[in-house]
């Protein structure tokens, strides 16, 4: 089993419950349970530890060119401490991984990559894609063992880090400041996260981690800032449409059909996967990644069926009882032939049983109402 | 953990069973509920369903997962708890205090044969 730094500290606390997540254990949630801690981030602020993330750095004077071939995103566009989304492609235009890739300066990036998908991403991006051969031009550091990540989300967050003399004005939306001193503690700090709310990532050498989390622990109190567990992390970024590696992408999952063309830049230059997904494009996607909310009252899991009268044309890729909307609703990867509109009804086997469900808009939730 | 009420019964999958006249109440125990973590939806049994002894029949949603529930003994389901329906939740704020469904024409003789609260106190330490 793999630990994360503050993984002892967390198991003395009181009430925490731990759960197994690939490798890891990490908390579930803490004392106050997941639907308070969803309704902090929502509300105030929350603090979670996403340390189990993988973090590598590439360096190089080609790195940049090697990075665009590997991410469907354009990477040759961004600036020096701009963050982007992309997928990681196979030659099929399935998905090796989603990750958040930073660019420090113009041969250094660093990339968050997917807990269970570490060694298989570096795999790829060091010996197994096709254009493996010019790996030998960059390096690639693995910092996932000896650094630490904390999210923090919600309204409250930027008050939060001022109160650290940390001026979050000049810290923009999907940017990232290298250098920044936090209680003394010196951070990589980037605006984003994986809850729907305004929010930061930091990133700390092991030996300053609990030190942080403690501090933003001790700040966050005059905030209402809990500490948050897994468990809301997953409602919260389902509530958002926020896709999870492994669920609404995998390796028998295109981007287009998780919808997420937006990060597909087939119009620039040539990606791992390009050929393919330009292909699926042409021919008509078949799949299709849809929400829906539960009409008959019961909660719908991962890998339940839907079905359109007696056809099946898919299933459910996350669900849950949303704790924002008190709603039961998920995301489902469905046929795209079954051609359906908003508010048509579909059935979702749920323990031997067909229940109701309507297609609705996604996002679920969505900051400042909608 | 709470206290075990020691007036009620006992089965190894975590329901205890209480008898009032004619009747046997059915919920889960203090270490089922904390183990489900917190509850957002209970599927009932339907009302006039004849159930089996370890039939698996209602579930119970927490946020996180599904947790499926055995009937304990056999029995005619007689009515479900509709409280839990609006307020599922109760089940974590007090679990002896909110059955989930209630049985008659139950065996009798399955009731006596779940655990009483000391035998289930000492089955739990062996978990």
């Amino acid at each position: 089993m793999k630990k994360c730094v503050l993984h002892d500290m967390f198991e003395q606390m009181d009430n925490v419950r731990m759960t197994k997540f690939g490798e890891f254990e990490l908390p579930l949630h803490f004392s106050a349970g997941i639907l308070q801690e969803h309704r902090a981030v929502r509300e105030h602020a929350g603090l979670f530890d996403v340390s189990h993330m993988g973090r590598i750095r590439i360096s190089g004077e080609s790195a940049c060119e090697y990075l665009d071939y590997l991410l469907t995103n354009d990477v040759r566009k961004m600036i020096d401490g701009q963050l982007i989304y992309s997928l990681m492609c196979y030659p099929d235009g399935t998905v090796v991984d989603d990750v958040i890739l930073y660019r420090l300066d113009g041969k250094t990036f660093f990339m968050v990559l997917n807990s269970s998908n570490i060694e298989k991403d570096i795999s790829w991006i060091t010996l197994d894609n096709p254009h493996h051969e010019e790996a030998g031009l960059i390096t690639v550091e693995n910092l996932s063992e000896s650094t630490s990540q904390f999210a923090l989300q919600g309204p409250q967050s930027a008050s939060i880090l001022d109160t650290l003399g940390v001026d979050t004005s000049s810290i923009h939306r999907f940017s990232s400041l290298g250098s920044v001193s936090v209680s003394g503690v010196n951070v990589m700090i980037s605006r984003n996260g994986y809850t729907g709310e305004d929010g930061f990532e930091l990133y700390v050498d092991n030996k300053d981690a609990h030190h942080l989390y403690l501090s933003l622990l001790e700040a966050g109190r005059a905030f209402s800032l809990l500490p948050c567990g897994l468990g809301a992390r997953d409602t919260l970024r389902l509530e958002a449409r926020l896709p999870l590696y492994g669920h609404e992408l995998s390796d028998e999952i295109t981007p287009y059909e998780a919808n997420l063309g937006i990060f597909v830049k087939t119009e620039t230059t040539d990606f791992c996967g390009r050929t393919a997904l330009l292909s699926q494009k042409e021919k008509g996607i078949e799949r299709s990644l849809r929400g829906f909310e539960m009409i008959d009252q019961s909660v719908p899991r991962a890998g339940y069926k839907v079905f359109l009268q007696e056809e099946l044309i898919g299933k459910v890729t996350s669900g849950m009882k949303s704790p924002t909307l008190g709603i039961f609703c998920g995301l489902m990867l469905i046929t795209r032939s079954s051609n359906l509109k908003f508010n048509d009804s579909v059935e979702i086997e749920i323990h031997g049983k067909r229940k109701r469900a309507k297609v609705v808009k996604t996002p679920f939730y969505r900051r400042g109402g909608s | 953990m709470s206290g075990i009420p020691g007036q009620l019964k006992y089965s190894k999958e975590h329901e205890w069973v209480r008898l009032d006249g004619n009747l046997a109440y059915v919920g889960i125990t203090d270490y089922a509920q904390e183990s489900l973590g917190e509850v957002v939806f209970v599927e009932f049994p339907e009302v006039g369903e004849q159930l089996e002894a370890d039939q698996e029949i209602a579930n119970i949603e927490s946020v996180k997962a599904a947790s499926a529930i055995y009937n304990p003994i056999r029995g005619t389901v007689d009515s479900v708890n509709e409280e839990l329906t609006d307020a599922p939740e109760l089940i974590n704020e007090d679990c002896y205090a909110h059955h989930l469904y209630i049985l008659k024409d139950f065996d009798m003789s399955q009731f006596e044969q779940l655990l009483d609260a000391s035998s289930y106190i000492e089955y739990l330490e062996t978990l």
